[in-house]
């Protein structure tokens, strides 16, 4: 009898902590996938597409994860880590590298930018604890509107990126054509009737996932959940709270140079000035539904949130328009995913320092 | 020994006070900085500029006033201004559908707009107290939540279920609103009420009436029960609630009557314009303001009237001749274009983090002093129980 009670209260309290807008959007999303039949969309066509969005997006929204583990909240200011990658792309291209090495090459050149942003992004972050997300969404804002000067005035010569006319200044869009465009999916794609999985992608996305997830049970990932979780008690134990932070944030920087690389590998196109603007909501409202909170996220959290995320902005389109022929997709996203993050950031998280 | 360690706390707080005031004049000496560099450069006449400020002082100036009572109340800058922005933008699509033009359209496009305001007030406030101490953010993000409901209503439920009559602000499939709204019968009609030309410049006396008459009103409102109310809570939201004041109720006003300013101060702003833009004139509104006041030097715990002057006409002053003076230097017109942009970033980046250091700095410096006094009362008693 008690047994059953308790049962019945843990139901009760792991539903309580899966959160309402997340039972609200993954219910959304089922009721979506059974509607989809019906309605005469392809169901095949659309997994494959979740999957496809899932590869691009994966280690975008992984990169909010160092940073929440180690108590600097979400990461707003992901514009400067994509900015990083950015700089990697555009000058990979600009040396002369072409095909799957242009790839290699820009991860290589976008290293050391993400480095140092980061450590500087870090930096500031330090000098004000408790205001993170704030300055970070005002740091990607700044940053990506300095590189929009940047990108019109720094020496950038090769034909295939500047404008044709004025033979200076980077062109909006950089089709990837004969550079890296497929330089993952392409490795063992494989395909099955209307379904194709990149499977190069997800392989690249599993590797850096592992390898978060590895260095998160090192002694310097277990000091890491320690600064977020309580720095009072970490720097008690003897651990360099800001380093460890600083740390934090690089990664999460680079992780977000090496994101964009591969969104733009699967997209195809290098997109630059004010694109990267708003790039940080989706990922950040992505893990949010896989079920982090402000200060607490798994890898777990990075794969079902990006697939329920990306699974709402590739199912809602086609299977409203074949249903009411009105596409309301773009508002609905808006709502949930912003939603979402306001959720977050209303629950009592012990962030608020 | 005790006197020794006084003149060490008296000469380290000396060069913080001196800092404090030169770090607040920072960003307005930097701004009068950039202007003085810009406009010889910008070449444009002192006329057209001097009429170019007061036409946008007369525009943004109310919808800035609107920030001012959440600093008050210490919930920092309102980015959910936009939540009013949007009500005025409603109550505006209404009466150019009901085809009521002039100022009797802005008033009662006011009085459309008020309703809606203090409900999205109440509901943005709600959550903003479950959020205490991250204000700033839940309000950004709240500000893009409601913009897709206002999106769903505007693009979908109105001329479906919101009745639209016109044709010509709908869109051709039968619903929704166009991308942009004519207001050409209600333009500028509030500025050239009473209008003076002051040697080719035009002076919209009527527009700065109402926003003086603002003005007025928050030096009133600051000092009435409510208003010192606000003032306790944003001081110390516990020492308020200790002293008997409803907290929660108290910051919920303050964000009722700013959104209800912001819608308001859209619609001045929108009869300026001529035109709605439906779906991004209130998209950008909040960063704009909330630059200009920082730009006059105001702080996210503390902003006045003079600010919000300061404010407008640097950050306008900027605005007009930065463009110019980007494409004379670089040759490329939207270099201009992004720096002004760049700029309106960096200045609200810059605000945060002195904000954000200071307060860490007074957490850091009132811990120390009680540090210091329990080491004293520690060294009395043990003083005590040596004797």
């Amino acid at each position: 009898m008690t047994e059953t009670k308790t049962f019945k209260d843990r139901v009760a309290a792991s539903l309580k902590n899966f959160g309402l807008p997340r039972l609200i959007i993954t219910g959304f999303l089922v009721l979506l996938l059974i509607l989809a039949p019906f309605v005469g969309a392809d169901l095949p066509t659309q997994i494959s597409n979740i999957i496809n969005r899932f590869s691009w997006n994966g280690i975008l929204v992984l990169a909010m994860v160092p940073m929440v583990h180690s108590g600097c909240g979400l990461n707003f200011g992901l514009p400067l880590g994509i900015i990083s990658g950015l700089l990697g792309a555009t000058l990979s291209i600009e040396f002369g590298f072409t095909g799957r090495l242009s790839f290699l090459m820009a991860i290589l050149i976008a290293t050391p930018f993400a480095l140092v942003f980061g450590t500087l992004y870090g930096w500031l972050l330090n000098k004000i604890k408790g205001g993170e997300m704030m300055i970070a969404t005002y740091v990607g804002f700044s940053s990506v509107s300095l590189m929009c000067m940047m990108w019109l005035l720094l020496p950038y010569h090769s034909p295939n990126m500047v404008w044709g006319l004025a033979g200076k200044g980077l062109r909006t869009t950089i089709s990837l054509e004969g550079y890296y465009n497929q330089a993952l999916a392409g490795i063992g794609q494989i395909n099955i009737g209307n379904i194709s999985i990149p499977t190069g992608t997800l392989l690249f996305f599993a590797l850096l996932a592992f390898g978060i997830w590895a260095f998160l049970h090192t002694k310097t990932g277990t000091a890491m959940t320690a600064v977020g979780s309580n720095p009072v008690f970490a720097r008690a134990a003897g651990i360099n709270v800001d380093k460890i932070r600083m740390l934090s944030v690089v990664m999460s920087t680079w992780l977000a140079a090496i994101g964009i690389l591969v969104y733009e590998q699967g997209f195809g196109f290098i997109q630059l000035y004010m694109a990267p603007f708003y790039m940080a909501l989706p990922a950040v409202s992505a893990i949010l539904i896989g079920g982090a909170s402000v200060n607490k996220a798994t890898i777990m959290n990075v794969i079902i949130g990006t697939i329920l995320f990306q699974g709402i902005v590739t199912m809602t389109p086609t299977v409203m328009n074949n249903m009411i022929h009105m596409d309301m997709s773009e508002v609905i996203r808006i709502i949930a995913s912003m939603g979402m993050i306001l959720f977050a950031l209303t629950r009592k998280t012990e962030a608020s320092r | 020994m005790k006197a020794g360690s006084n003149k060490y706390t008296t000469s380290e707080k000396k060069p913080t006070a001196i800092g404090m005031i030169l770090r607040q004049a920072s960003v307005p000496l930097m701004f009068i900085i950039i202007c003085a560099f810009c406009i010889p450069i910008a070449g444009l006449s002192p006329s057209y500029l001097a009429n170019e400020i007061v036409t946008r002082m007369g525009r943004n100036s109310f919808l800035i006033l609107s920030l001012l009572i959440p600093i008050m109340a210490g919930m920092g800058l309102n980015f959910g201004m936009t939540l009013g922005a949007m009500a005025g933008e409603i109550g505006l699509i209404l009466v150019s559908d009901w085809q009521i033009v002039g100022i009797p359209g802005m008033v009662l496009a006011a009085i459309i707009s008020i309703p809606i305001s203090i409900l999205l007030g109440i509901f943005c406030g709600k959550i903003l107290n479950k959020a205490k101490g991250r204000e700033m953010i839940t309000s950004y993000i709240m500000s893009f939540f409601i913009n897709g409901i206002y999106q769903l209503v505007v693009l979908y439920l109105m001329g479906s279920v919101i009745p639209i009559k016109h044709s010509s602000i709908k869109l051709p499939r039968g619903y929704g609103i166009r991308n942009t709204v004519s207001l050409l019968r209600m333009r500028q009609k509030l500025d050239n009420l009473i209008a003076i030309n002051v040697s080719g410049i035009k002076i919209p006396v009527m527009t700065f009436i109402i926003i003086g008459i603002l003005c007025l009103f928050i030096i009133w409102f600051r000092k009435t029960k409510l208003g010192q109310d606000m003032r306790a809570v944003g001081q110390d939201m516990e020492v308020a609630r200790d002293a008997g004041i409803d907290v929660e109720r108290t910051r919920i006003i303050s964000i009722v009557m700013s959104t209800v300013l912001a819608g308001i101060g859209m619609i001045i702003y929108l009869q300026n314009m001529g035109n709605i833009a439906t779906y991004s004139s209130h998209s950008q509104i909040g960063m704009f303001c909330i630059a200009a006041l920082l730009v006059g030097g105001a702080s996210v715990d503390r902003a006045s009237i003079g600010n919000v002057f300061l404010g407008v006409i640097l950050f306008h002053t900027m605005f007009i001749v930065a463009p110019r003076a980007g494409a004379y230097i670089t040759g490329d017109s939207m270099i201009g274009e992004y720096f002004r942009v760049f700029v309106s970033y960096a200045v609200i980046t810059v605000a945060l983090v002195m904000y954000e250091t200071n307060k860490r700095r007074a957490k850091s410096e009132s811990s120390r002093e009680l540090r210091a006094q329990q080491d004293a009362d520690e060294a009395r008693a043990a003083g005590k129980g040596n004797v």
